[in-house]
């Protein structure tokens, strides 16, 4: 133990390994957070819910923060259902039985550009009778639009690109950028201030009721923006962090800790064993990894805990049970292991106890150095169309954007935050790896 | 084992015995044939090396024996198939009873652990990576000791054999830290831990500096004295044989070419290559820068195809052709318990 | 005067930083060695003897923090050049080296004749016949059968890859050669050998030699005057002959009284303690703590003294 504080101690001499470990500091802090707000059953209904999870986000959109940047600043989504405060709900009774209903949604507009689209989605609750709806669009500067009106289903949904009463009524203008426009300015431009949609619905029964959803798409969204399915990308590049970090880990360690166990039983019972290991080991080697992972990915199962276990067992017979060899064929030389045979100890104990530790300072900067590996290698596979249907990764994501020619659109957030996280996971670790190789093989340190 | 070794079983299969062993003697090695395959491309064979190649003798309990011989002389080889590390090809020793060859497994296991070995590197003795504390529970652990306070005890009490006091502040230091004569002191200590009847001690200070050798030489007679302990010291160096045994035999290319009592072997050595020895023996004298030494030209020879005869006989000034390249010389008694294979003392 | 004496170390300090301090390795070491003469630098493990011989001939690491002193070799006092000029005029043209473990250094991939030939080539300037040419000459004179020539260094048993070692250094004809424990790690019929190639050589080619061992008795084979060094110092300088019989130094009583011989009759002794650390020697004279004839004077670094021809650092005799 107290070599491994010394370790860590000549680690945090080289500055590029303080800021790799602060790295992973943060990755694992993030990993943590994520697991804990966002559960994993969570996280796949926030990934596979389907439209009544992300409907109310814009379709593959940046960033709301790449506003900073922006001279003109994009508008983000607005949703008002009734419970929010900037609704005011008011229902009047009137004579004869109807109910006269006022819903009004307000809301600041400050933007440069215009919005995706704007949509209302009614709830209705009658017997038979369905309520009537009219809808009314004030702007800041007094204007007052009429809307559309219409007799409401029990879930009716209005787009305002789709009233062609409205269409004609704003001469032929989107609705987006007619309800905004300012008409002082020449060319199309926002008009900011406080806008307000009016929905006075009539109600004919007495316990009917009427909700509307007013959302407002805009063109930018949330931390990390979304997708072609409208879903939330932080979701994904958040759970990305724990399953990279693990997928990393646990290969990195499978691979090393098994592959130190087949050195070490080779070179310890020597003879045909040793011989055996070997020639599996060279025959091993050659075989092509990325083949047989999409033969597995296709008849077997896509499911990232399968790949990783097939990625396992293809990859402890490699190099390293060749370099670990060369390493215990010497320890195995060592006057101490006589003695501990001439005292009496079994081949188990003297395999774990007496060679094995020799080789963890050659160990610990491999698994380390072989993370990043890993990490990369899920998500070259999830590229390739090999990635687990159903986990949110950055391999997913990246995938997801080339096949939707993210970057022909323009949607570079798409690859580029996905992509940075990796390369900041792989740095992070190559960082530390290189210092630890230094500290462990005190030769290198003159490099 | 990972040795190529073990062409035949032992000839005597458990039963009928070379040579009657009598009560006090511990240790009766009887015809001792080590040999080692050579396998050509790891599957054709290849010749034999004949490592040990016909040793005899016995060590009486409490008794000390010196092996003089020089590298590859095979005395490395005899001492591990003494310590049950290597398996007799031919011949069979017997120790405390038990016949070497018939053991397998556990009671092989158990066979080892009743003798203990002092080694001739102290650094690579010990395991870099342990605490000396740990490293002396080992074979406490392995051999069933479960008890933490008889372990505590007994390394307490051979850390004090080997006059590391008080022990506790050497227990949680690492190899590293100690001199070379304490890293030896405690692989002494490791060697004591199981109480056995006989170490065996291989070149124990020849990678210690000089004025280290002779504190560490007193401290195993000492133990030897005071344990009535039975001891097979390893050396290539005559000098430190005087202070030490009672005994000696010389070895060459796998058989001992002279037995004696230590001051007979100085005051009348007989085999040609032991008078080669004691004349390339310097004492600090400053006439020695003087005068070339007399040395036996050629080297030992290959243990693979020995010469005919008398192994010796290629180096040998006093050669009888006709006799020495043509027969093995029997072993021939020129005084009491001092023997010699050499035709020149027929 | 001058004429006699080849080599003249005075005051050479080489200190090491390491992240413990400075290792005082060599702490102001004086000697002289004549033409034709060797001289054996006894001590042990920890006494600064291997930094001796590479401060001598300029074999540093990075991490030198002090190095200075004058090594005046045939009155010229080499210290003074440039790393490049020693290279070229002094290493291996004048003084050259077999060090610690030579046997094991032999490069593993080339033939042994063309690493003896391999100096000439480069300090000498001869072309490759020329260089194997010299390198069979060496081969006589080690004593190595000429057919070695073309074996590779694993072919080779131990005294012999010695003896290659040797070749190389002798291969440039220099006027000093360091050897730094020549047989410490070989057997006692092939120690002597060494021992005989060697004084072969001192009295056919004139080399004179430094030989740095801890065994006293392989160094009364070779040793013309003998010089003692414990914790970094020289403490005793003396001829042969009387060092052998009658050491001055208290060190180098212990130390011949603990030699085991094979002919004598005394109970060998040996020395409690250890070395002191080379990273902070104690002040005073440095032997004090193990030394069973010090005295309160002993707290006090002692000057080095002459008897009769002979010079020891200890108040006993000043």
């Amino acid at each position: 133990m107290s070599g491994l504080r010394r370790a860590f101690k000549d680690v945090m001499q080289f500055p590029t390994a303080v800021v790799g470990l602060l790295i992973i500091f943060t990755l694992v802090l993030l990993s943590i957070y994520t697991i804990v707000t966002i559960p994993y059953s969570e996280a796949i209904r926030l990934w596979r819910g389907g439209e009544e999870v992300w409907g109310d986000n814009p379709r593959a959109v940046p960033p709301a923060w790449t506003n900073l940047f922006r001279q003109q600043k994009l508008p983000e989504s607005v949703v008002l259902t009734d419970e929010s405060e900037l609704v005011g709900k008011q229902m009047t009774a009137m004579s004869d039985g109807m109910t006269d209903v006022l819903l009004e949604y307000t809301f600041d507009y400050n933007y440069d550009a215009f919005p995706r689209d704007l949509i209302v989605f009614y709830t209705a609750k009658y017997e038979s009778l369905a309520p009537y709806v009219a809808m009314f669009w004030v702007t800041p500067d007094g204007r007052e639009i009429r809307l559309g009106d219409f007799t409401s289903r029990p879930s009716q949904t209005y787009r305002f690109d789709q009233d062609d009463r409205l269409m004609r009524r704003l001469r032929g203008i989107q609705p987006q950028v007619a309800l905004f426009d300012d008409p002082e300015v020449d060319g199309e431009q926002p008009l900011r201030g406080t806008y307000t949609l009016r929905v006075e619905a009539l109600l004919f029964e007495a316990d009917a009721d009427l909700d509307a959803k007013f959302v407002l798409y805009g063109q930018v969204h949330g931390l990390a923006g979304t997708d072609h399915r409208r879903r939330d990308l932080s979701v994904a590049l958040l759970w990305g962090i724990p399953l990279a970090l693990s997928f990393g880990l646990l290969g990195a360690l499978g691979t090393s800790i098994l592959s130190m166990f087949i050195a070490a039983i080779g070179v310890w019972f020597g003879g045909v064993l040793d011989e055996l290991i070997q020639r599996i080991t060279e025959v091993n080697m050659l075989l092509p990894t990325l083949p047989i992972l999409i033969m597995v990915g296709t008849f077997q199962s896509r499911s990232i805990w399968a790949m990783l276990g097939w990625i396992i067992a293809l990859s402890i017979f490699g190099g390293a049970v060749k370099g670990y060899r060369a390493i215990f064929l010497q320890v195995k030389e060592a006057p101490y292991i006589e003695a501990a045979k001439a005292y009496g100890a079994g081949n188990a104990r003297i395999i774990t106890l007496y060679l094995i530790p020799r080789i963890i300072p050659v160990l610990i900067p491999n698994l380390v150095n072989g993370i990043p590996g890993f990490v990369f290698l899920e998500a070259a596979l999830a590229v390739l169309g090999l990635g687990d249907p159903v986990l949110p990764t950055w391999g997913k994501l990246i995938n997801d954007a080339h096949s939707q020619g993210a970057l022909y659109n323009g949607q570079y957030y798409w690859i580029l935050q996905p992509t940075v996280l990796l390369m900041l996971t792989g740095l992070a670790f190559a960082m530390v790896g290189f210092a630890l190789d230094r500290v462990f093989n005190p030769r290198l340190r003159e490099v | 084992m990972a040795e190529q070794n073990v062409i035949g079983k032992a000839q005597n299969g458990g039963l009928a015995m070379d040579r009657e062993i009598a009560d006090d003697v511990l240790l009766s090695v009887q015809n001792l044939r080590v040999w080692f395959e050579l396998r050509r491309f790891g599957f054709g064979h290849a010749g034999y090396v004949r490592a040990v190649d016909g040793v005899d003798f016995d060590l009486h309990y409490g008794k000390t024996i010196a092996i003089v011989g020089e590298s590859g002389c095979g005395k490395s080889s005899l001492m591990k198939t003494i310590l049950g590390l290597n398996t007799p090809t031919k011949g069979d020793i017997y120790f405390g009873g038990d016949q070497l060859t018939a053991q397998r497994g556990e009671n092989l296991r158990i066979y080892r652990s009743k003798i203990g070995f002092v080694q001739q590197d102290p650094y690579g003795a010990l395991a870099p990576f342990m605490s000396i504390q740990r490293i002396l529970e080992e074979p406490l652990i392995v051999n069933g000791i479960k008890s933490k306070e008889e372990r505590v005890r007994r390394i307490n009490k051979v850390m004090g054999e080997v006059k590391m006091s008080p022990p506790e502040d050497f227990l949680q230091k690492f190899p590293h830290m100690l001199s070379g004569g304490q890293q030896q002191r405690i692989v002494i200590a490791r060697a004591m831990l199981l109480e056995p009847k006989l170490i065996v001690a291989d070149e124990p200070v020849s990678m210690l500096d000089a004025s280290v050798r002779v504190e560490i030489l007193k401290l195993l007679r000492g133990l030897q004295e005071e344990h009535n302990l039975a001891f097979i010291y390893i050396t290539h160096d005559l000098s430190t044989v005087r202070y030490f045994s009672e005994r000696v035999f010389v070895m060459y290319a796998g058989q001992a070419v002279e037995k004696s009592r230590i001051e007979d072997l100085i005051r009348n050595p007989n085999h040609p290559y032991t008078l080669a020895l004691l004349a390339a023996t310097s004492d600090p004298d400053a006439d020695n820068a003087t005068r070339f030494r007399d040395v036996p030209p050629g080297e030992p020879p290959s243990l693979v195809k020995p010469p005919k005869g008398c192994r010796f006989h290629p180096r040998c000034a006093q050669m009888i052709a006709g006799l020495c390249n043509e027969q093995e010389p029997p072993h021939f008694e020129t005084e009491p318990d001092h023997l010699v294979a050499c035709w020149l003392y027929k | 005067m001058t004429d006699k004496i080849l080599l003249s170390v005075e005051d050479l300090v080489l200190h090491f930083r390491t992240s413990k301090g400075d290792v005082r390795a060599v702490d102001g070491v004086n000697f002289r060695l004549g033409r034709d003469e060797a001289v054996v630098v006894l001590g042990e493990s920890g006494c600064g003897k291997t930094s001796l011989a590479k401060a001598i001939l300029r074999l540093l690491p990075k991490n030198v923090s002090t190095y200075s002193g004058r090594v005046y070799l045939n009155g010229e006092d080499v210290m003074q050049l440039s790393d490049e000029q020693y290279r070229r005029q002094v290493r291996w043209l004048r003084m050259s080296m077999v060090p610690q473990a030579a046997m094991n250094s032999l490069n593993p991939v080339m033939k042994v004749g063309d690493q003896v030939a391999e100096p000439c080539i480069i300090h000498n300037g001869l072309n490759k016949e020329q260089a194997l040419a010299q390198a069979s000459k060496m081969f006589q004179h080690v004593g190595v059968p000429l057919d070695f020539l073309h074996r590779y260094a694993f072919e080779l048993s131990g005294g012999m890859r010695q003896r290659v070692a040797i070749a190389m250094s002798l291969v440039t004809s220099p006027d000093l050669i360091v050897l730094d424990e020549p047989t410490s790690a070989l057997d006692v019929l092939t120690q002597a050998n060494i021992f005989n190639v060697l004084k072969g050589i001192k009295s056919e080619l004139g080399i004179s030699f430094i030989l740095i061992t801890h065994d006293i008795a392989t160094s009364s084979e070779l040793a013309n005057s003998v010089a003692v060094m414990y914790a970094g110092q020289i403490v005793e300088t003396s001829d042969a002959h009387r060092f052998f019989h009658e050491p001055l130094h208290p060190y180098s009583q212990k130390l011949m009284a603990s030699v085991p011989r094979l002919r004598g009759h005394q109970e060998p002794d040996f020395i409690t303690g250890q070395p002191p650390s080379l990273l902070f020697p104690p002040t005073g004279c440095r032997f004090a703590e193990r030394c069973t004839k010090r005295f309160d004077r002993c707290s006090q670094e002692p000057p080095i003294t002459e008897q009769d021809g002979r010079l020891v650092k200890c108040w006993l005799y000043s």
